[in-house]
């Protein structure tokens, strides 16, 4: 069986042995092969030197570099906080005032606010702040809790509802599941609210009954929290109910369930996950952002 | 199938398939409040379904006593057959998870539809569906050939493959309701693990025995590496797997390992995955179906030995690229990085082997798509392994981890090296098992050679990008020292890559469809009027000594 043949096209023999027609060449090893082969050894040889490479007992060599990747971690976060201490200090002890006054900080909001709130709340309200079905747009003058910088700033750190101690609560009251108000009386106060943002619902002499009956309603179930003229009020989070801006929608059937099953919105608390540095900037970048409009 | 078993075996499949079937009772007894009752019902299915298929045929005559001189391919026949309708689900679920990403409201809002529940069901339908079906199937083939030794029995082989497609079904139907050890690559829960493990062991002890009876002095290569597939793949199935079940009546079980051993062992099981069951495993398939279609003589036996075991060695080591810049101690990162340079060099060795046996067979890579296929394979094995290479530095893995990279680099392998070599090799066995003259169309075959290659291409090119724009995206700072893009930012610009690469995942299934018709065209018979292109020496018989210089017969 074992009998070698010269292959006619390289000129090699063969090892002599033949599996269902399958031989092989002995072809010897190209130098190429031996060469890398020691090549990547001695490289690997000289890494092991440098750095932490062989267990032994309960320790490891430790190379001779000294290179350890925990202390160049904590070091390099070391260097990268002091590199932006020149602005951090100042804005963490700066009041909002100052820091919109000065434009030097105001370009690092600009710069850096993008991105935190990207990272952190776009989730929610949406890339460019403008709010999605159920998470207030946060580019208008309507605001649950009230729009200024301090204000924003409690916000983010506490959270609605939030598990924080300190929460903001706030709660739309199920008045047609609770049995609080009978279903005429919702229809009624619905069209009442619509109106006071659509005028021209009034048009209709049907409708602007429903809204007359409404307006009674309001002011005996609402408007202890929303205020008498439906302007909202700040301190129990109860918002504007006369602009064009809503947080479930503005359409018929969506006040409708709003008022029928109530409404208890959650905004997360920020206190423990964004620094104070980081929470003035998306306050900042907040109030930038309406300003800008 | 049936018929080709022996009375005492037909008896020993009925008794087998009954405890199947019991094992399945008390798995829907035990787990009725489980999903894991739903897995008892899946087997009792399976038992009762092979109870039938045997017992149907129980009476029928004998098989005659002449098969024994000649090779036993049933279930290499089947196992192809089946790798196919695994990898046209596989490649179908890939691309489906791929528009996912596009748009990721196509759930329909189902729980089984969810990202996390599909993924897995691509992943181990394309890797342990199509690819164990079709290693196991080649295994068998190239085993009883290189050996001039027919299997010892005609019911193992059959277990070995029906129970192995029970381990599949149990896993890929598992994810969707929910089961899952959230181990990459080993997701299945302990109950079809230890199935495996019999499966296995049943696999490993029928390719000994196979080998033991050989008649030729000498192991071919593509055994050793068929070999060390088997062997490493029992090693780290049970290692990685070992867990502890809630209860007997339970799904789910914890792992025995916890924290960053646990990611250790994790990915010195993934890594070796890759190592021993889609290289060593696929290197076999290479080394006895190019030659043969090429008609040459591999170019170096001496090469192919150190390539064994410079892989074998080096790659053991190398898993811990995986976790680079992680709690992993940086010492066992220095180790995975060092020896996975090392292991270019052998990995290089493999795909040169392949590239030079084609010497002087050049001109039928030209013409014949099925070569083709091989050699486009042996091309991607090296691109492949030496990203892989690359990326395991560690500076290099802290741009490319996380990132698309990794994905890019994956397919690279998965679609360009193993699904070609096993195109390659089932277009060149399935008209030798079947006895045709060729493919049903040579020309469909050439068809699915370009829609794979220029998907793979697609697919590739666009993860390369895509990956390397995210991870630059994510470490690009501006002057305020704060990172420049939020994450939403890197997710938009992936946008257009993910399209590119859901529309190259689309080209390579509708080549794999085409495949598919072909395959069962050639299986039916029709006749084509396709020149026939290299045949399998004597590969039918391990009686018939193989003549002298056929290998040859093609040389210039
Ligand atoms: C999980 C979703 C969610 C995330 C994330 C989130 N928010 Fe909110 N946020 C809400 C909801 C819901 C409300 C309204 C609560 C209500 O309806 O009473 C709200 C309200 C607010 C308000 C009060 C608006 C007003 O009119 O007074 C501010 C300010 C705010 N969010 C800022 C942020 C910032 C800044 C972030 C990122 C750090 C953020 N939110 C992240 C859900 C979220
Ligand atoms: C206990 C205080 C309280 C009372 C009383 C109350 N509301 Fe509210 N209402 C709220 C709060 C707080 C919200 C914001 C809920 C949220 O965003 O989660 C709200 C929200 C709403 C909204 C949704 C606004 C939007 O932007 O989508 C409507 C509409 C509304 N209330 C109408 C009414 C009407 C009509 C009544 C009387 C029948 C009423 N509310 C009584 C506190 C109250
Ligand atoms: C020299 C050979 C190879 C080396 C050194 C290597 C190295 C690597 C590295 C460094 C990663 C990225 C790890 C990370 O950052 O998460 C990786 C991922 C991967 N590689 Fe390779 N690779 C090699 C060959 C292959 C081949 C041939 C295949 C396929 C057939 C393959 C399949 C994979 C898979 C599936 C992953 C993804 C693992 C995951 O899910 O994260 N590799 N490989």
């Amino acid at each position: 069986m074992s009998v070698e043949e010269r292959d006619p096209h390289t000129g090699y023999l063969t090892t002599g042995h033949e599996w269902n027609g399958i031989k092989e060449l002995n072809t010897p090893v190209p130098r190429a092969v031996y060469f890398f082969l020691i090549a990547t050894a001695l490289f690997s040889l000289g890494y092991w030197i440098l750095m932490p490479a062989w267990p032994f007992g309960s320790g490891y060599t430790k190379g001779v570099l000294g290179i350890d990747q925990r202390q160049i971690v904590s070091q390099s976060i070391v260097e990268a906080a002091r590199d932006r201490a020149t602005w951090t200090t100042r804005i963490q002890q700066a009041s909002f005032a100052d820091i919109q006054a000065d434009p030097a900080l105001m370009m690092v909001v600009r710069e850096t606010g993008p991105r935190l709130f990207g990272d952190n709340c776009a989730a929610c309200h949406g890339a460019d702040a403008r709010g999605n079905k159920g998470f207030p747009n946060l580019t208008t003058n309507s605001w649950l809790w009230g729009g200024s910088p301090e204000a924003i700033a409690e916000t983010i750190r506490v959270g609605i509802n939030s598990a924080h101690p300190d929460s903001r609560v706030s709660q739309m009251l199920a008045f047609g599941r609770d049995g609080m108000l009978q279903r005429p009386d919702i229809e009624n106060v619905v069209a009442y609210v619509r109106s006071l943002s659509h005028a021209d619902l009034a048009t209709d002499k049907t409708v602007a009954d429903r809204i007359a009956a409404g307006n009674t309603v309001f002011a005996n179930n609402c408007a202890s929290c929303h205020g008498p003229d439906g302007k909202g009020d700040p301190s129990v989070g109860a918002p504007n109910l006369t602009d064009a801006f809503w947080i479930y929608g503005g359409d018929e059937q969506t006040v409708f369930d709003t008022v029928w099953g109530g409404r208890q919105g959650h905004m997360p608390t920020w206190e423990d996950r964004l620094s104070e540095v980081d929470r003035k900037i998306l306050t900042l970048y907040l109030v930038d952002q309406r300003m800008a409009q | 199938m049936i018929g080709q078993l022996t009375k005492g075996e037909r008896q020993l499949a009925l008794v087998i398939l009954i405890f199947l079937g019991l094992v399945g009772l008390a798995m829907a007894a035990g787990g009725r409040h489980d999903p894991l009752g739903a897995h008892g019902a899946l087997v009792i299915v399976c038992a009762l379904a092979g109870l039938m298929a045997v017992i149907a045929a129980y009476f029928d005559p004998e098989p005659d006593p002449e098969r024994l001189d000649r090779y036993y391919d049933d279930p290499s026949k089947i196992g192809i057959v089946i790798a196919m309708i695994w990898v046209v689900v596989g490649l179908f679920v890939g691309d489906w998870v791929a528009w996912l990403l596009v748009n990721p409201d196509l759930t329909f809002d189902a729980g089984w539809a969810s990202f996390g529940r599909l993924r897995p069901v691509h992943t181990t339908s394309v890797i342990f569906g199509f690819g164990g079906n079709a290693l196991i199937a080649t295994s068998f083939y190239v085993m009883q050939r290189t050996s001039r030794a027919r299997l010892p029995d005609q019911l193992s082989p059959l277990f070995v493959l029906f129970g192995y497609n029970v381990f599949c079904l149990l896993a890929v139907s598992g994810y969707l309701i929910g089961v899952t050890q959230s181990k990459e690559y080993a997701e299945p829960e302990w109950y079809a693990d230890i199935w495996l493990v019999i499966v296995w062991v049943t696999y490993l002890v029928l390719y000994l025995r196979t080998l033991a009876r050989r008649k030729e002095p000498h192991i071919y290569v593509a055994n050793w590496y068929y070999l060390a597939f088997i062997v490493v793949v029992a090693m780290l199935h049970i290692v990685n797997n070992l867990a502890v079940p809630v209860s007997l009546g339970h799904a789910k079980s914890y792992s025995l390992f916890a924290g960053v051993q646990d990611a250790m062992t994790e990915w010195w099981y993934g890594h070796n995955a890759v190592a021993f069951f889609l290289t060593a495993g696929f290197l076999g398939m290479m080394y006895y179906y190019l030659p043969v279609r090429a008609g040459r003589p591999i170019f170096s036996y001496r090469l192919s030995i150190i390539s064994f075991w410079g892989i074998t060695f080096f790659y053991m080591w190398a898993g811990s690229h995986h976790l680079h810049y992680t709690a992993l101690p940086q010492w066992v990162q220095t180790l995975g990085m060092t020896f996975s340079l090392m292991l270019l060099v052998p990995s290089w060795a493999s795909a040169t082997n392949a590239l030079l046996t084609l010497n002087g067979a050049w001109h039928k890579v030209r013409d014949d798509a099925t070569l083709r296929f091989m050699m486009v394979a042996a091309v991607f094995y090296g691109l492949t392994t030496f990203e892989g290479s690359f990326m395991a530095i560690r500076p290099v893995n802290s741009l490319s981890h996380y990132t698309d990279w990794t994905i890019g680099h994956v397919h690279a392998g998965a679609l360009g090296w193993v699904a070609m070599i096993t195109f390659g090799s089932i277009y060149a066995s399935v008209p030798w098992l079947w006895k045709r003259e060729s493919m049903y169309s040579p020309r469909l075959v050439e068809a699915h050679f370009w829609l794979a290659l220029t998907g793979t291409i697609v697919y590739v090119m666009a993860m390369w990008n895509s990956g390397i724009v995210q991870g630059l995206m994510w470490r690009t700072y501006d002057d305020s020292g704060t990172l420049a893009y939020s994450f939403l930012d890197t997710v938009i610009a992936m946008h257009p890559y993910y399209i590119a690469r859901a529309v190259g995942g689309l080209l390579f299934l509708i080549g794999a469809l085409i495949g598919c018709y072909n395959i069962w065209m050639t299986i039916r018979g029709v006749p084509s009027a396709a020149p026939r292109v290299a045949t399998d020496t004597a590969a039918e018989s391990p009686v018939a000594v193989p003549a002298g210089a056929a290998a040859f017969r093609s040389g210039e």
